[in-house]
C-alpha cells in the first residue's frame, strides 16, 4: 500500500460564488499534492479560502451559486463531479473529517456510541455488537477516559475536549487514508489542544493516515506539520517543507504573519511588526498581487498576478528577486527588536 | 502582598463571586467562580490575567469594575471601598474605570452611528455643546487610527479590527485611569491582533493607563503585560513579573500551561511538553485541598487535604503550592 505515488493531487482548484454584485472568487488556482503519511498544514487568516478549499475538495459546497472547477484526484480517482453515491463511498470511509466545532458533527439526540456505530455500519457490513466493540476501542485509542461507559453518553455530557476526541474517533472509525481537520483545536484550551495535537501526530504514526490540518495558528503548524501551505486571498502564496518555511520564509505576507506573533522566549520587541490594513474583500480584489496594498515591498511588477515559483520544495508567489530576499526579511524583522 | 510601593489603584481582599445554579432551592448548588482573590494593581502597570476557559478570569475582570456584584470580600478603587457602593455612588467612579470586551460587534448597538456611540459617555458624564462633542468624537477616532468621517457610519460597515478600535475609543472617551480588557484581541486574525496590541501599548504610554488584560493567549500577555496572574478554578495560583512567571514557573499548572503553548519556531522547541491528564474538574464539586491536585504530577497527601495559599518565593513572585517547582 505504501508507495511514493501521491495520495492526493489537487490541481488548479477554483471556487467562485455568483452573487448580486457579480462573480466573487473564493479560491483561485490552488494546486498541491499530498504524500502518504504526510501531515500538511494549511495556514491563513479568515477569508483566505482555506476552508473553502477543503469543502470544495470533498464536494461539500452545497450552494447552487457556487462554481467549482479544477481537479482533485484521490488515489487516482477524480473526486470533482463524482456522483453523490460514489462520493459517499470515499467520504467518511477513506477520507475522515474533523471540524472546528465538534457539536456540528455530533447530533445531540444520540449517544456518541450510536453515532460511531452508525458511521461504521454505513460503510462496512458488520454486526451491531462488533461495531460497538470497535467504537469502544476507538474511544480508548483517542484517549477518552473510561471508554466503556463514555460510549453510552450523549454529547452534552462530555466536555469540549472529550467531544472533539469523540469526533476524531468517528473520523477514524473506518481507518481513513486521509484525515482532514479544519481548525480542530481552535475552540479548545491550550492544555487540551496539546492533547489533541499529540493525538493527531500519533494517528499518522499508528494508523498511517495522512493529515491535512487547516489552522490560523502557526504554532500548531510548527508542532505537527511536515509541509506547509500559506494561503492569502484565495491563493497559495507560499509552499514548503516546515523547516525551510519557518527558518527562511519567502513571502512578505509570511514575514508579516511571523512578525505579528509575540515571541514566547527571548527579548520582547517594543512593537510587533503588524501587517498594515486588512485582507481584501473577496468582492473587491485588488489588481495583480492581492497582498500588494499591504506590502511594504510593493513595486511596479506587482500589478501583475505572481505565480508560485522558485526552487522545488520551497516556492512562493512574489516578484521580489530571490537573491537578497532573506536580507530584506531580516531588515524588516530587525525594526521590531529594541535597539 | 504589600510592599513599599505607591498606593494601589485597585485592591481586592479575599474577593469571591459565587453563582447559584439549579432551579429549586432544595437542589441549589453553588459555582465558585472566583474564590478569595487578593490582588493589588498599581498605577501605570499592566496586569495580565491568564487561565483556561471557566477559570473565572472574566468574572474577576467584571468584578473589578463592579459590572458583577461581589459575593464576599472587599474591593477598593483609588483607596476607596466600593464593594457595596450604590449605582449612584459609583457613577463618578465609573468614568475612571472602563472595560473593553472580546466581541466588539456585541458591545456596539448596530442601529446607532459610531459618532453617537462614542458621544454617549460625554452625554452621561459631561455637559458639552454639540460642537465640542463632535470635536471630542473626532479626536477619539483619530486617536485609535480611524478617520473622522467614520463617525457617520454604522458598526456593521467596519471590519472586526476596526470595530475593536471603536470599542477602545469608547473606553477611552472619559480618560479613565483603569481599563479592563477582556480578551480584546482573541477574536481577531493574527495580523490584526498585532495592530491592536501596538495600539493599546501606544495608548498606555500616552495616557498613563493602568490595564487589566485578560487573555488565554500567553504570548500576547507576555508581550503586553508587566505582571501576570495565573488562575485555575477561580483562584490565583501564581503571580509575579511576566518574565519570571513564564520563564521559570513555580506552579505546576503554570508550567503545564506554558509548555502547551505551540511556538511558531522549529529550532527553539520547548524541551518537553507537559501534557496534563484529564479535564478541568467541575466547578460544582471542586476537589478538596489544592484544586489542581487531581491533575498535578507532584501531588502528595497534604495537597489533597490542605488548600495552599499564595506565598512569596522570589521578589514579587507568589505561588500557591505545597511543592513548588525549583526555580
Amino acid at each position: 500500500m505504501l508507495t511514493d505515488a501521491p495520495l492526493l493531487v489537487v490541481e488548479n482548484l477554483c471556487v467562485s460564488f455568483r452573487t448580486e454584485g457579480g462573480v466573487v472568487p473564493a479560491v483561485s488556482g490552488v494546486s498541491f499534492s499530498l504524500k502518504q503519511r504526510e501531515i500538511l498544514g494549511v495556514v491563513g487568516e479568515s477569508g483566505s479560502g482555506k476552508s473553502q478549499t477543503l469543502l470544495a475538495m470533498l464536494g461539500l459546497i452545497s450552494s447552487p451559486n457556487a462554481v467549482v472547477t479544477g481537479s482533485v484526484r484521490f488515489l487516482g480517482q477524480e473526486l470533482l463531479g463524482l456522483k453523490r453515491r460514489a462520493l459517499d463511498a470515499v467520504r467518511g470511509r477513506q477520507i475522515g473529517m474533523i471540524f472546528q466545532d465538534p457539536m456540528t458533527a455530533l447530533t445531540p439526540v444520540h449517544t456518541i456510541g450510536n453515532q460511531i456505530i452508525e458511521q461504521i455500519r454505513a460503510h462496512e457490513r458488520v454486526s451491531r455488537a462488533a461495531a460497538r466493540k470497535r467504537a469502544v476501542d476507538l474511544l480508548d485509542a483517542v484517549g477518552l477516559p473510561s471508554p466503556g461507559s463514555a460510549v453510552d453518553r450523549y454529547p452534552h455530557q462530555l466536555s469540549g475536549g472529550m467531544r472533539q476526541r469523540a469526533v476524531i474517533a468517528m473520523a477514524l472509525s473506518c481507518n481513513p487514508a486521509l484525515l482532514i481537520a479544519d481548525e480542530p483545536t481552535t475552540a479548545l484550551d491550550v492544555t487540551v489542544q496539546a492533547q489533541i495535537l499529540e493525538l493527531i501526530g500519533r494517528l499518522r504514526d499508528e494508523f498511517g493516515s495522512a493529515v491535512i490540518l487547516v489552522t490560523h495558528d502557526l504554532g500548531v503548524v510548527a508542532d505537527v506539520a511536515d509541509r506547509v501551505l500559506v494561503m492569502y486571498a484565495g491563493r497559495v502564496v507560499e509552499e514548503g517543507a516546515k523547516g525551510q518555511l519557518f527558518r527562511e520564509p519567502l513571502h512578505p505576507y509570511a514575514w508579516g504573519l511571523f512578525g505579528s506573533i509575540p515571541p514566547m522566549h527571548g527579548p520582547r520587541p517594543s512593537r510587533l511588526t503588524a501587517i498594515p490594513g486588512s485582507p481584501p474583500k473577496l468582492s473587491q480584489m485588488p489588481q495583480g498581487c492581492a497582498f500588494g496594498p499591504r506590502c511594504v515591498f510593493r513595486h511596479e511588477a506587482c500589478v501583475a498576478q505572481p505565480s508560485l515559483g522558485g526552487a522545488t520544495g520551497h516556492r512562493s508567489a512574489c516578484f521580489l528577486p530571490e537573491v537578497g530576499r532573506q536580507d530584506l526579511r531580516r531588515t524588516l524583522a530587525a525594526k521590531a527588536v529594541p535597539a | 502582598m504589600t510592599e513599599s510601593r505607591p498606593q494601589p489603584l485597585v485592591r481586592t481582599s479575599d474577593l469571591s463571586k459565587y453563582y447559584p445554579v439549579g432551579r429549586s432551592p432544595f437542589q441549589r448548588r453553588i459555582v465558585h467562580a472566583v474564590e478569595q482573590v487578593s490582588l493589588d494593581i498599581f498605577p501605570g502597570e499592566t496586569l495580565g490575567i491568564v487561565g483556561e476557559s471557566g477559570c473565572g478570569k472574566s468574572t474577576l475582570g467584571r468584578c473589578l469594575v463592579r459590572l458583577t456584584e461581589i459575593t464576599s470580600g472587599a474591593l477598593e478603587f483609588a483607596g476607596r471601598d466600593i464593594t457595596k457602593a450604590s449605582q449612584r455612588q459609583l457613577r463618578p467612579i465609573r468614568r475612571q474605570m472602563q472595560m473593553v470586551f472580546q466581541d466588539p460587534a456585541a458591545s456596539l448597538n448596530p442601529r446607532r452611528r459610531v459618532g453617537d456611540l462614542l458621544a454617549d459617555p460625554f452625554r452621561v458624564h459631561e455637559k458639552l455643546s454639540r460642537s465640542e462633542m463632535t470635536d471630542r468624537v473626532e479626536d477619539l477616532l483619530v486617536r485609535v487610527e480611524l478617520l473622522p468621517e467614520h463617525a457617520e457610519r454604522f458598526p456593521h460597515e467596519f471590519s472586526g479590527g476596526q470595530r475593536q478600535r471603536i470599542g477602545i475609543a469608547r473606553a477611552l472617551a472619559l480618560r479613565p485611569q483603569l481599563i479592563v480588557a477582556d480578551e480584546p484581541v482573541s477574536a481577531l486574525d493574527v495580523s490584526i491582533q498585532a495592530q491592536i496590541i501596538n495600539l493599546l501599548c501606544d495608548l498606555r504610554d500616552e495616557f498613563k493607563l493602568t490595564y487589566v488584560f485578560i487573555a488565554h493567549d500567553l504570548s500576547v500577555v507576555r508581550q503586553f503585560a508587566s505582571r501576570v496572574a495565573v488562575m485555575y478554578m477561580g483562584s490565583i495560583v501564581e503571580t509575579g513579573p511576566v518574565d519570571a512567571v513564564f520563564s521559570a514557573p513555580r506552579h505546576h499548572y503554570t508550567a503545564a500551561l506554558r509548555s502547551a503553548v505551540p511556538v511558531p519556531d522549529v529550532d527553539n522547541r520547548p524541551s518537553r511538553r507537559i501534557v496534563l491528564k484529564g479535564d478541568l474538574p467541575s466547578p460544582l464539586d471542586p476537589s478538596s485541598g489544592c484544586r489542581f491536585h487531581t491533575r498535578c504530577v507532584a501531588a502528595t497527601s497534604v495537597c489533597r487535604h490542605e488548600r495552599p495559599v499564595l506565598s512569596l518565593v522570589d521578589k514579587g513572585h507568589f505561588v500557591a503550592c505545597h511543592q513548588p517547582r525549583a526555580s
